[in-house]
């Protein structure tokens, strides 16, 4: 690249690492809601989209609120609001489960169908409560600009933000799950449902919560977005193709392999982008995916799972 | 299928005119004909024969004209559509409010493309074969419009397409009310690279016809009639939320001006991200043809401030005509809704189509095609006055508008009017 500084190339590398860094993170926050309920429950969520809207909507509506009411308050609304996401989110999820889910378990093809169809009834709903416009929710002072370490280096503040919260929300996760009592009992429930039930385990209220609480987690990931994309009632279509991605790349059953896998797509993507056009960056990052998917059909990492 | 035929209003006259019917169910009609016209022809039904204005079988009775309307009222573009429905029903209801056209009060068939091309073309055969509609107002991409258009041709229907789009068409059977690409493009460029001085562009947008066509001649008017330099092109597909990769590379290159054309979702994540990046209008100079005010409540007006909009229409417009507008706008549809450059365009539809079935002096399609190419129509528009070309396209003004944190953009450059060239020589 001749022309350029050293120093302009220099502070180029640091953003566009920090760029790939992002995406991973953007990446990471949306898999991990579908990578428990698709992993650890065997249900592909189409509507997994729909509940990061919702979260989205939520700080929207909180937004709202707080200009109107208490403006004093702008500085702090958010960390409120993402909490309400995640528990409206969940509460939604909780009452899906229950209601449509649970119906399904033995016909995996058949959710396929229900939650596809449930997406398209959650969109026109929410097109119907916040109209068919796009919205933006206003974001506290903090959120926007970008920190510069040096006067050429620009760091994007809501890339900060979404990275954070991804490594909490990850943290939280494994956490749950390998080291509290109801981890045990998911993971029991997935490895072998009829000797969890067994042993006393009431796998359907395990099945519930662990619904619940993927779609609770896109509710905070849809949280996060609206600092960074769109706030529409057809945004959550954006994500679910990248979101199965990474799922099924990284190995349906493993959490670790989630990580490993939207790291290195948004590595590759990103870095790919930036040395050719984007689209073509796109194909080539799919591409590769395809011939990796083709020699190990069951992602990069799989759990051993007696089957 | 006979019994279809039977059952449009069009034939409503010819069975009060006789034909093959018993004298008694003649008499019948004959009454409840009289009931119908006595209940409804109140402000109505003062013009022409229906005989005279409709040789071709439409919808039109003698006090009233059915009418399409097309658009996405669900699905993706559901964010955009909503504005040129809103836009089109306000013309309309004026419209009637004023004696209808040629006499006859305007009836809507509103039906959904639902953001799907096929469907597009099958409501539109719908509307042209079953309701025998006048006119349709409608579509919003060009993808919708080119599903339409050969309907629109078979059956010899009307569409008032709202949209600015890339040009390279023109039909007999279509009014663009919106810009084709040549005057959307070129007097922008001319503002930008005299007043910023710029010698360097960096082109992006969605990556679908229109952001491709008119980068096309984007690029051809800024190495040839600018002497100026395009130091990258790109586009992103569209739905793509990640502009990281492609900021950097702006920032790699520092272009003078960033010549922007990115559409939907995508649309706000790249404003938000260049915000966030520290592009701002503050020392960047951004130029995009693609934010209208309806996305300027999406994006929000802090990460567009500073940046620049070429556009026909703002609705910060500051004329009497303009504001009269805004307001009846506001007080159909509300006082949130904005009012963009497409909604302006959508609802000169029902007034141009009005002026031509007028001239014309008759609702069939070939005269009012041929009223349309006399070069003779001509509407005061919120815009300014407007002149319909024989080329099926309007004769307008650019503006720019530099965007403020409320989500209103001021105008800062208006040019002269500039002929429509659907087919720009050379590119």
């Amino acid at each position: 690249m001749g022309g350029y500084s050293l120093s302009d190339l220099w502070s180029i590398l640091v953003m566009q690492g920090f760029s790939g860094l992002s995406l991973f993170s953007v990446l990471l926050l949306m898999a991990l809601g579908l990578a428990i309920i698709f992993g650890q429950m065997g249900v592909i969520n189409m509507a997994h989209g729909e509940f990061m809207t919702i979260g989205a909507y939520t700080i929207y509506f909180f937004s709202k609120i707080t200009e109107k009411y208490f403006p004093g308050l702008m500085p702090f609304y958010f960390v409120v609001a993402i909490i309400a996401a995640f528990s409206i989110a969940f509460l939604i999820g909780y009452l899906v489960e229950y209601v449509l889910i649970r119906h399904l378990y033995k016909r995996p093809l058949d959710t396929l169908l229900a939650t596809w169809g449930l997406s398209l009834i959650m969109q026109q709903i929410f097109r119907s409560m916040f109209g068919a416009r796009e919205v933006s929710a206003t974001l506290p002072n903090w959120l926007m600009g970008s920190w510069k370490p040096t006067p050429d280096i620009d760091i994007p503040l809501n890339g900060l933000f979404v990275m954070a919260m991804s490594i909490v929300v990850t943290l939280v996760v494994v956490l749950f799950l390998y080291r509290s009592n109801w981890g045990l009992k998911v993971r029991a429930t997935t490895q072998n449902r009829i000797m969890a039930g067994a042993v006393g385990i009431n796998t359907r209220k395990i099945d519930r919560i662990t619904f619940a609480t993927g779609c609770g987690i896109a509710g905070i990931a849809g949280a996060c977005f609206t600092t960074i994309a769109s706030t529409g009632p057809t945004s959550g279509s954006l994500y679910i193709v990248d979101t199965f991605l990474v799922v099924v790349f990284g190995g349906s059953a493993s959490l670790f392999g989630t990580v490993a896998s939207a790291f290195t797509i948004a590595q590759a993507q990103s870095i790919l982008t930036f040395f050719m056009t984007n689209a073509m960056g796109k194909v080539v990052t799919l591409l590769a995916i395809i011939i990796i998917l083709m020699m190990r059909p069951e992602g990069l990492f799989t759990s051993k799972v007696r089957k | 299928m006979p019994s279809k035929k039977s059952m449009l209003p069009t034939n409503y006259s010819a069975v009060l005119s006789g034909g093959a019917m018993p004298t008694r169910k003649k008499i019948a009609f004959a009454v409840a004909g009289t009931l119908f016209f006595a209940l409804t022809a109140s402000s109505y039904g003062a013009g022409p024969a229906t005989s005279q204005v409709d040789t071709t079988h439409l919808a039109v009775t003698d006090t009233e004209v059915t009418v399409g309307q097309l658009h996405s009222s669900t699905g993706t573009m559901a964010i955009s559509e909503t504005g040129a429905i809103e836009a089109e029903r306000l013309a309309i209801s004026q419209i009637n409010a004023m004696g209808g056209v040629l006499g006859r009060k305007i009836k809507v068939i509103q039906e959904d493309g639902a953001s799907d091309w096929p469907t597009f073309a099958e409501k539109a055969k719908k509307l042209l074969e079953e309701n025998r509609v006048a006119a349709i107002f409608g579509c919003w991409t060009s993808a919708s419009r080119k599903a339409v258009l050969p309907v629109l041709e078979r059956d010899n229907g009307l569409l008032y397409y709202p949209t600015f789009y890339e040009g390279l068409e023109q039909s007999k059977n279509v009014v663009y009310t919106g810009q084709e690409a040549t005057q959307q493009v070129f007097a922008g460029l001319d503002w930008v690279s005299k007043t910023k001085n710029a010698k360097t562009f960096y082109l992006i947008g969605s990556d679908y016809i229109w952001p491709r066509t008119t980068m096309k001649l984007a690029r051809k008017y800024i190495e040839t009639v600018l002497h100026g330099k395009v130091v990258g092109e790109e586009y992103a597909a569209l739905g793509s939320t990640d502009f990281g990769s492609t900021i950097n590379k702006i920032r790699l290159k520092k272009p003078d001006v960033i010549y922007a054309a990115v559409v939907g979702g995508s649309n706000v994540s790249w404003f938000k991200q260049m915000k966030a990046a520290g592009i701002n209008g503050k020392d960047h100079t951004l130029l995009t043809l693609s934010v209208t005010e309806d996305e300027a409540k999406g994006i929000g007006g802090e990460n567009l401030v500073g940046f620049y909009s070429a556009m026909k229409y703002f609705q910060s417009l500051n004329t009497p005509r303009n504001e009269t507008f805004v307001k009846e706008f506001k007080v159909m549809w509300g006082a949130g809704a904005p009012v963009g450059d497409v909604t302006q365009a959508a609802y000169e539809g029902p007034w141009i189509w009005k002026a031509a079935v007028e001239k014309a002096g008759s609702f069939d399609t070939d005269k009012v095609a041929k009223a349309e190419e006399s070069g003779t129509i001509s509407f005061d528009a919120p815009e300014g006055m407007v002149y319909l070309e024989p080329n099926h396209h309007l004769k307008t003004k650019l503006r720019i508008g530099e965007w403020r944190t409320d989500g209103q953009a001021d105008i800062v450059y208006t040019s002269g009017y500039i002929m429509p060239n659907p087919f720009p020589k050379g590119y």
